[in-house]
């Protein structure tokens, strides 16, 4: 297995104050350099991404008087992907007196982790938590309220408290849309500038430090240079490297992918979690695929037939002959147990040929039973628009029958390699919200992507950036420079080359293919065979992409095969990482079921005493493939334990 | 299914646009229109054709990017979705369909079927917003919300911005969109102390982006995916009448 990597330093975070859990936050800040404010209007930050992480930052650091300068692909920063997280955004208010708190937020998310997440940054995390919902209510996001008034709540997988703020099932688009006004006001106010329909497809570095992007205009493709004294990434996750995902369309890793290149550790990149609440694949030419949101197994509950094959009407099925088998095999948490669980769970049953629908690929989940306890208005007002969308795509109204679900390709935990402040191993380089890797560890409970977002944007990476921009501002520097000439040179010979292959095979159909190596030997199962089977798939076909992608038109005009193709080269380099990744970590742990590694039972089997670090990756530069660098995770607040949801 | 569509065709903004017609085999019932978008470009691109621009992200209905005009109707023939969420299914095998991207001189034409739609952007900058500067905020229990003006506010903030507003207004204007982001803020505590001069302040920006005043003839509301409502325009002008006979303090 050495065979595809060598190993080299350790790598610690230094940053996190030696102290009780509960006080480094606060002394970070003390001891964190601040800058005046008439100095920070010298000082300028670039952003690229503007989802709740980069559009949060932006706003925030814009307002503190930071000179930003804002980037994302979109047409508008109010489209960024973060508005489809339907759900809800976690907060340890203890509004319902259950028994929540700060602590118990942190126990839940290190837990849901698999302890595979850092304990500093975890516990921050739930810390914020707080703030972050007093902030977005002030700037008029409308959450869903009770009758007298008050914030209402609801409950998310993996939890057993109500501490999820929601509304309705628009809470992604509801949080994007208030960091979007705060960011449109600062653009008003002339702190931020921003440039839509903008990619960012390299990382200029001079002297060890992060001091600019190369970006290509999506409507003239005209080749910038942007520079400043920081540059914050928050450009978003990588599931797309599957294809077939919840992601938008343009997700993609090319701005992660470019800075690995410069020099920033990967982490973690074999941690992508499955989302079990997803709406089966219907076709070959499907584009992508629909979540429901996770907040459905509140009331819904999971079943199939306990006849294999069983294909009469759901509703002709009697109660004896359903298996509810999450509730039957996990009685305490029972449908909200977490998603890897549940995930895991639905293939099992599918594979064993219990599944429903086309292929078999599909569980019930059902809502007759909340249909009868709430009646049809509650769970219109509760969940209508889910229905709605359901309905839409399937053409099945769930109201009348069952919806079918099965897992699909969510959220990334893995990311570019961060320390307490959220900086990379490129001094000056940060990168905030799903492009890190920090605090999810080896999964994700629902509710806590929101959170995460918002906690780096809004108030982490503002007190923490400040501690390098004292540093500066640092020597100008213009195009002509011969790192940025290098990296705008570089950018420009890639997008020749790929216009200039002019072969047989389309963009999409490499990246279909590609999707379906990882999903099939690294998704939710993976092995050493099908592993080390997929590398050299992965290898195989990227060498055909080289020489056979047929990318039409030309770089000087809008050319969307174009942008695709670029981002699809930087998957097949991603994708083999991850399967290197996935195969040297021989231990099941959260979303990353080794087949080799489970209990007598079935479930993910850790192994603590050899896996118990963040596998962090540094770009083989020279050819002989990646180098490992671990950082231990010591827990000394919370005790390791096997998990368990029974 | 076997359709044909006839798509315009611009290079770019400059460029004299055209309908071409292409046919389009073996299309699915469950095909969203994107992905039937998706298969024409394929095979154009096999063929060494340019493929047809177009937006899209999410392909979930919320994200705002998609908007295609299909027989002369924003977003198709459905009512309360959008292009990402139409599905085949609406269509008849042997169908020929038109499809045209957003027509309003304050959305010019990029290639094909996208279209900037910055004007919204510069009108939510004129004041779409609460100012409350992060790390000031109150405990969010501080004030507590009426649950009717919450879910008014909410209706209001589902718009997604994706224009189909406009494309379908005869005088192309971006009244509907403006009113929603009126309407959400006005109706919420936290908005009151902007509420007149926001009101003003969008208002004055949407007309300088060039799109036309509104006449009540209500397409905008019949196309909009989110269902957003027309009384909310009268909201908007209620809000923009009571800005200009009040005195203001803070102006």
């Amino acid at each position: 297995m050495t065979e595809y990597y060598t190993e080299g330093t350790p790598i610690q975070d230094e940053k996190a104050p030696a102290t009780t859990i509960e006080k480094q936050w606060d002394e970070r800040r003390f001891h964190t350099n601040l800058i005046n404010p008439s100095n920070r209007r010298k000082l300028s930050v670039i952003i690229v991404g503007t989802g709740l992480a980069g559009g949060s930052a932006a706003a925030t650091l814009g307002e503190a008087g930071y000179h930003v300068k804002s980037f994302c692909y979109q047409d508008s920063p109010r489209r960024a992907h973060s508005i489809a997280a339907q759900g809800g955004i976690n907060a340890a208010k203890n509004y319902r007196n259950d028994g929540d708190s700060v602590e118990r937020l942190f126990y839940d998310t290190v837990k849901g982790g698999d302890y595979r997440s850092r304990e500093s940054n975890t516990y921050r995390l739930a810390q914020i938590s707080v703030e972050i919902i007093d902030q977005c209510v002030a700037q008029g996001v409308p959450f869903a309220r009770e009758y007298g008034g008050l914030l209402d709540n609801r409950s998310f997988g993996g939890v057993q408290v109500s501490r999820t703020f929601y509304a309705r099932g628009q809470t992604g688009q509801q949080l994007l849309i208030g960091a979007y006004q705060a960011l449109e006001r600062q653009v008003a106010a002339g702190t931020v500038e921003m440039h839509t329909r903008h990619e960012m497809l390299d990382l200029i570095v001079i002297d060890g430090r992060a001091r600019g992007i190369v970006v290509r205009d999506m409507v003239t493709g005209e080749i910038e240079t942007h520079f400043a004294d920081a540059v914050v990434l928050a450009s978003g996750g990588y599931g797309n490297v599957f294809f077939l995902s919840t992601n938008a369309m343009g997700c993609n890793v090319t701005a992660s992918w470019r800075a690995h290149r410069k020099g920033a550790l990967f982490a973690n990149p074999c941690y992508t979690q499955i989302h079990p609440t997803c709406i089966p694949v219907s076709g070959d030419y499907q584009s992508k695929l629909t979540l429901m949101s996770e907040s459905l197994r509140n009331d819904g509950r999971i079943w199939v037939p306990k006849k294999a094959g069983d294909e009469r009407n759901p509703r002709d099925i009697p109660e004896a002959e359903r298996d509810y088998y999450l509730e039957r095999i996990y009685p305490a948490f029972g449908n909200l147990v977490p998603r890897d669980v549940a995930s895991r769970a639905a293939k099992k049953v599918c594979d064993d040929g219990f599944g429903v629908g086309p292929g078999g690929r599909g569980v019930f989940l059902d809502f007759t039973e909340a249909m009868e306890r709430l009646g049809r208005p509650a769970v219109e007002a509760k969940y209508g628009n889910l229905f709605d969308m359901y309905k839409q795509i399937t053409d099945e109204d769930p109201y009348e029958v069952p919806m079918r679900i099965y897992p699909a390709t969510h959220y990334t935990m893995g990311g570019l390699w961060v320390d307490y402040d959220l900086q990379s191993t490129i001094q000056g380089m940060y990168v905030i919200g799903e492009a890190n890797f920090s605090d999810h560890g080896a999964n994700r409970l629902g509710a806590s992507a929101l959170m995460q977002g918002l906690a780096d944007g809004y108030f982490v990476l503002p007190n923490t950036i400040s501690d390098y921009l004292a540093q500066g501002p640092f020597d100008k520097i213009d195009e002509n420079h011969p790192a940025a000439k290098a990296a705008a040179d570089g950018v420009r010979e890639r997008i020749d080359k790929l216009l200039s292959i002019n072969g047989t095979r389309t963009v999409d159909s490499f990246h279909k293919e590609l999707g379906h190596i990882i999903w099939e030997y690294c998704g939710m199962e993976r092995n050493q065979e099908g592993l080390t089977e997929a590398i050299e798939k992965i290898r195989k076909l990227k060498a055909e992409f080289w020489t056979d992608v047929k990318v039409t038109g030309e770089n000087e005009e809008l050319n969307q095969t174009l942008e695709r193709a670029g981002r699809v080269a930087d998957f097949f380099e991603l994708g083999e990482l991850m399967c290197i990744d996935a195969l040297h970590r021989t231990e099941s742990c959260g979303c990353h079921f080794r087949s080799e590694s489970k209990t007598e039972d079935g479930e993910a089997l850790r192994k603590d005493d050899d896996f118990s670090y963040v596998a962090a990756w540094e770009y083989g530069a020279d050819g002989s493939g990646p180098v490992l660098h671990k950082e231990l995770l010591k827990f000394e607040n919370i005790e390791m334990k096997q998990r368990s949801y029974k | 299914m076997n359709i044909t569509v006839r798509v315009w065709r611009q290079e770019n903004h400059d460029a004299k646009g055209k309908m071409v017609s292409y046919p389009v085999n073996d299309v699915s019932p469950d095909m969203s229109f994107l992905e039937m978008l998706d298969v024409l470009n394929e095979q154009l691109t096999v063929e060494g054709h340019d493929p047809v621009a177009f937006d899209s992200d999410c392909r979930e209905g919320i994200c705002g990017m998609c908007g295609v005009v299909v027989n002369g109707i924003a977003h198709g023939p459905k009512r309360l979705v959008t292009t990402c969420q139409l599905h085949m299914r609406s269509f008849n095998d042997g169908d020929v369909i038109d499809i045209e991207p957003w027509r309003s001189g304050a959305f010019p034409i990029v290639k094909d079927l996208v279209v900037d739609r910055s004007a919204f952007d510069r009108i939510i900058q004129a004041g779409g917003y609460i100012s409350a500067p992060t790390g000031s905020a109150p405990d969010a229990h501080a004030t507590p919300v009426p649950k009717v003006d919450a879910d008014k506010a909410f209706d209001a903030a589902t718009c997604i911005g994706c224009g189909a507003c406009v494309a379908a207004c005869p005088n192309g204007s971006a009244m509907l969109f403006t009113a929603a982001k009126v309407t959400h803020l006005g109706l919420l505590p936290q908005g009151q102390p902007e509420r007149d001069e926001r009101a003003i302040n969008m208002i004055n920006q949407h007309d300088a982006e060039g799109f036309g005043g509104c006449t009540q003839i209500g397409e905008c509301t019949a196309a909009c995916p989110k269902g957003i409502p027309l009384d909310m325009i009268s909201r908007l002008n209620s809000d923009v009448l009571h800005a200009l006979t009040h005195e203001h303090s803070n102006k």
